[in-house]
This record gives C-alpha cells, structure tokens and sequence, in this order.
C-alpha cells in the first residue's frame, strides 16, 4: 500500500501543482484582458453608445481618496517620525546625524510614501471593490446589467480604475508632505534647528525626480489594486462565504503585488 | 428591420456542465403576444434554458433566435442592441443594492436614452404606478418586501417598453394575494403593450392562470408543449404527477443503494433520484 501510495501522492502533488498554476496563469489572463477591456471602454465607448460617465468616477474617487484621507494622514506622519528616530539613531553611530534629512527625503519620496499609501488604498477599496463585485455577483446583479445591453465592466470597473489611477497618486503625493513634515518635526528640535530652516533644506534636498520616481510606482499600484479587486471579486462563487473568502483574498494578492512590483519597479529604474 | 412572425424560436438547443448534459434537444417557439410558461421540477433545466434565452449562457449546438436574430452570431453592438427591446426580471429581484428604486427603474433609461431627467422621472413613476408602487422610489431595495421587489424588478424589466419580457419565478415565495397580483399585472402587460412573455416558474397556479401554453421541462427535455388545456389532460404520468403534487417513487435498487450509502461509485446503473417533488 505505502509503496503504491508513494508515487500515487506525488504524482497527485503534481497533479494540484499542475491545476494551480494553470488556474493561476488564467487568472493572471482575465486580469489583462480586463485591462484591455476597460481601456478599450474608454476609447471606444462613446462609439458604441455607452460612453464612460464622469458621475461614477467622482463617485468613486471620493469614496477612495478623500475617504482614505484621515487614515493616510495618521499613518504617514507616523511612518515620517519613525523613520527620523531611526535615521537619527542610526547616523548618530558615525556622528552624521545632520544628514537624516536626506535619509528621511529620499525614502519617503521613493519609498515609504507610495508604500503606505498602497497597501492602505487596498485594504480599504481593493477589498470593498471584490466584495461588492462579489455580492453584486451572486444576486444576480451582473447578469441583470448585462442583459440590460450595459457593459458590466463600462459601468463597474472603468470608475474605480479611473478613480484609483487619479487618487493613489495624489494621496502618494499627500502622505509624501505629511510624511516629510512630521519627521522634520522630529529632526528640527533634534539638531537644533528651526522648522522653517528644515523645510528649507528639503525643498533642497528632494528633486523631481524622485517625486515622480513615487508617483509612478502609485499609479501602477492602482492598477493592479483596480484589477486583483475585481478578479477576486469576478471569480465568486459560494454565497457569503465566497464574497468573505474572496475578499482576503483580494486583500492579500493586492498588497503582495504591491510589494513586489515595487522590488522590481526599483530594480529596473534605479540602476 | 422585418418583422419576424415568432418572438423566440429555439431549435435543437443542447447544452453541458462540464461532461453532465443538461438540455437535449429542446425546441420551442414562443409567438407574438402569446405567453409561455416554463414549468417542471427543480433540476429540469428552467433556469439553464432562461439563461440561454438571455445570451448568458453560450449552446453547446442548436440555435436561439430571439426577435429574429440568432444571438450567438449576433455582433456585440447588435446584441446591445437587442437587449434593449427585450426585458428580465430575475428570481431575486437582482436590483442593484446600491441605488434606489427609482434609481434602479430609470437606469435603462439613463443608459440607452437621451432623454432628459424630467422624462426619465416621469416614466419612472409611470411604471410604478403600473406595478401599484408609486411613491416608494426613494428607498433602498432592502427596504422593500419580497413582494414590492419583485414587482420592482418587473418595473425594471418594463421601463424600456420592451417587445418580449422574461419572468423567472414571478410569484414564487410570495403569499397568494402577492403572488395573484402579480400574474394578473403580467396578463395585463401582455394586453395593454402586446409584448410576448415568458415565465419560468413552477406555481401551478399562477401557470394555468396566465399560459397561453406551457412547455414542461423533465430531465432537459421537452415533456410536452402544448396549450393549458392539453397539458391539463394529458395521461403521461410524469406530467400528471407535477400537476397533482405527488412524489415520484423509483423502483428500490438496494444494490446501488448501497452501494451509495458507503460512498462507493455510483455507476454502472445511474443511481435514480429517490423522490422527486415538484414542488417545496
């Protein structure tokens, strides 16, 4: 039996690998396809007479970005002073201790900012968008739209991606001077200095560059934040359970993407 | 555009989940002004054949030409097109959570039309009115009974004066008094705007109540399709069964019974269901 079994659990580990990963490469297709979709949409839509409409998106950027607001706010002033008490502890080894303005600058800007950001935005509208698909889903909701001649993805999916795409980085660029601001004021009373002089020497100190460096990363975030959301969201099946599955779901693909594009998005474009 | 003598006219429709067949061979035309019930049991294909009827679902063969066109070769704006002549009001309701009822009722409008919101409003509360729930536009559809979102649905499926209307289980899960409002609201949509409707359900009464003819699903296959009072007097005995409530016995096979019971494979013989009962 167990001689039997051995190859028989192998191959049946085989087996699951094999399923998984040809369901993962579909998923990863739908989303791209999902992509296309929503931008053919918008190019095309007013052609074929269900042209995009601007109410929705506003609808949506309010709820994902000023709603976001308070959260973004809290968090990256706490990430800012964070990041000056360990910058500070950690130049104090060699005595640079006055240059934890760049430090604090550069990983704000490049890093913590559209990070933060992010992994919030998903938590927040990633996974209120695939509970909404989802819910909408099993009440038969999309059905109802598309056999109404309404695209499902013209009126469900193109207004958060809009949303998402205009709001993710204007809350990066928000979270970017909150987060600055707070670890200057740290920094100042620390050196010894003034505000004012602290704020001079980041308008320095941070070039355009970088800003767009994390701007750019956030967009890309909102994409796949939009996209891992409604996949999840799409692919509910199973009632409540489903809706609640798929939504940690959606949560914990989104931020991993998050993560890891971000590695690779500073491997490409940093060396 | 010509118009066709038939609303729906479904030939050789089949159709699989995964290596099950669920619909063999069905046919079915449905004509102008007539209304078709559906009938059968639960797990006969009602829901299948509906969601084929509304281009949800795509046939393994066979064709479904709704209004004259066969949709799976329809091209997409076409198929939009057409979907704005037709109407659906779905078991649940299926109206969007998130806006009102009014909201809901005017969202075709909105879509498909240029009219202004003055109009739009006013239609809106003229299919309210025709559904007996004017002045309830301002709430939610959890706010609502079973029964006012059915009839909301209904209002929905109507808003665009659609040619040909689709009920999936107008009445079911309503009280009769509900239940008997609404089938007479169908009859009274099918005289007042001449549209063809089908209905999917299985409440016998309000079947012989609004059919012009009833098709009766078994198994995915067509059992009969005929006038009411045909069907009424039909011998077959699996028809005479749905129509008077009574279980279905299967002859006992105590081998695969078992065979069940200890969770072994249930072939060589597919195992009969136990009862059937047409209605819960």
């Amino acid at each position: 039996m167990s001689a039997d079994a051995e190859p028989r659990g192998f191959i049946g580990f085989l087996d699951r690998l094999g399923r998984r990963t040809a369901t993962g490469i579909a998923e990863f297709g739908f989303g791209a396809s999902l992509l296309g979709e929503c931008l053919y949409w918008l190019g095309m839509g007013r052609k074929r007479r269900q042209p995009v409409r601007l109410a929705p998106v506003v609808a949506q950027a309010m709820e994902i970005g000023i709603g976001a607001l308070p959260i973004v706010t809290v968090l990256s002033a706490t990430i800012g002073i964070m990041l000056a008490i360990q910058g500070i502890y950690t130049l104090r080894l060699f005595g640079a201790e006055s240059r934890v303005s760049l430090g604090v600058a550069m990983s704000v800007v490049r890093e913590f900012g559209p990070l933060i950001t992010g992994i919030l935005v998903a938590g927040r509208s990633g996974s209120a968008l695939a509970a909404r698909l989802g819910t909408m889903r099993i009440n038969q909701e999309i059905d109802a739209l598309t056999v109404m001649g309404i695209s499902p993805v013209r009126f469900l999916v193109v207004p958060p991606l809009l949303a998402m795409l205009v709001m993710l980085p204007a809350l990066t660029l928000w979270s970017d001077l909150v987060g600055l601001f707070a670890a200057g004021l740290y920094i100042a009373p620390q050196l010894g200095s003034s505000i004012g002089a602290y704020v001079d020497e980041m308008t320095d100190l941070v070039r355009l560059n970088d800003v767009w460096h994390g701007l750019g990363k956030s967009a890309i975030f909102a994409v796949m934040i939009t996209v891992v959301g409604v996949v999840n969201g799409a692919s509910v099946t199973g009632g409540a359970e489903g809706v609640g599955r798929m939504t940690t779901r959606s949560v914990v693909h989104a931020i991993s993407a998050i993560v890891i594009t971000d590695m690779v998005f500073v491997f490409m474009v940093t060396r | 555009m010509s118009a066709p003598a038939n609303s729906i006219e479904i030939s050789n429709l089949a159709t699989h989940y995964g290596n099950r067949q669920i619909l063999h061979n069905v046919s079915l035309t449905v004509g102008k002004g007539e209304i078709m019930v559906i009938m059968g049991g639960s797990g006969s294909g009602k829901t299948t054949l509906l969601n084929h009827l509304l281009g949800l679902k795509k046939p393994s063969s066979g064709t479904v030409r709704i209004l004259g066109h066969d949709i799976a070769r329809l091209s997409p704006i076409a198929l939009q097109r057409l979907r704005t002549r037709t109407g659906v009001a779905f078991q649940s309701g299926a109206l969007f959570s998130s806006m009102s009822v009014g909201d809901n009722i005017a969202l075709p409008l909105r879509e498909h039309t240029g009219l202004d919101e003055t109009t739009i409003g006013i239609m809106t509360r003229l299919k309210l009115e025709v559904v007996s729930l004017a002045g309830f536009e301002h709430l939610k559809p959890a706010e609502l009974s079973g029964g006012m979102i059915k009839r909301a649905a209904l209002a929905r499926a109507i808003v665009m004066d659609p040619e040909l209307l689709f009920c999936d289980e107008p009445s079911a899960g309503l009280d009769p008094v509900v239940a008997s409002s609404i089938d007479d609201l169908i009859l009274r949509l099918r005289d007042a705007m001449g549209m063809s409707i089908v209905v999917v359900t299985h409440d016998l009464d309000s079947t012989f109540k609004i059919a012009d003819r009833i098709c009766v699903l078994d198994k995915g296959h067509v059992l009969a399709l005929d006038t009411v009072d045909a069907i009424r007097s039909s011998t077959d005995p699996r028809i005479q069964n749905l129509l008077n409530r009574r279980t279905e016995d299967s002859e006992p096979d105590a081998e695969s019974y078992l065979r069940r019971l200890i969770g072994g494979p249930a072939h060589p013989p597919p195992p009969p269901s136990p009862t059937r009962t047409p209605r819960p």
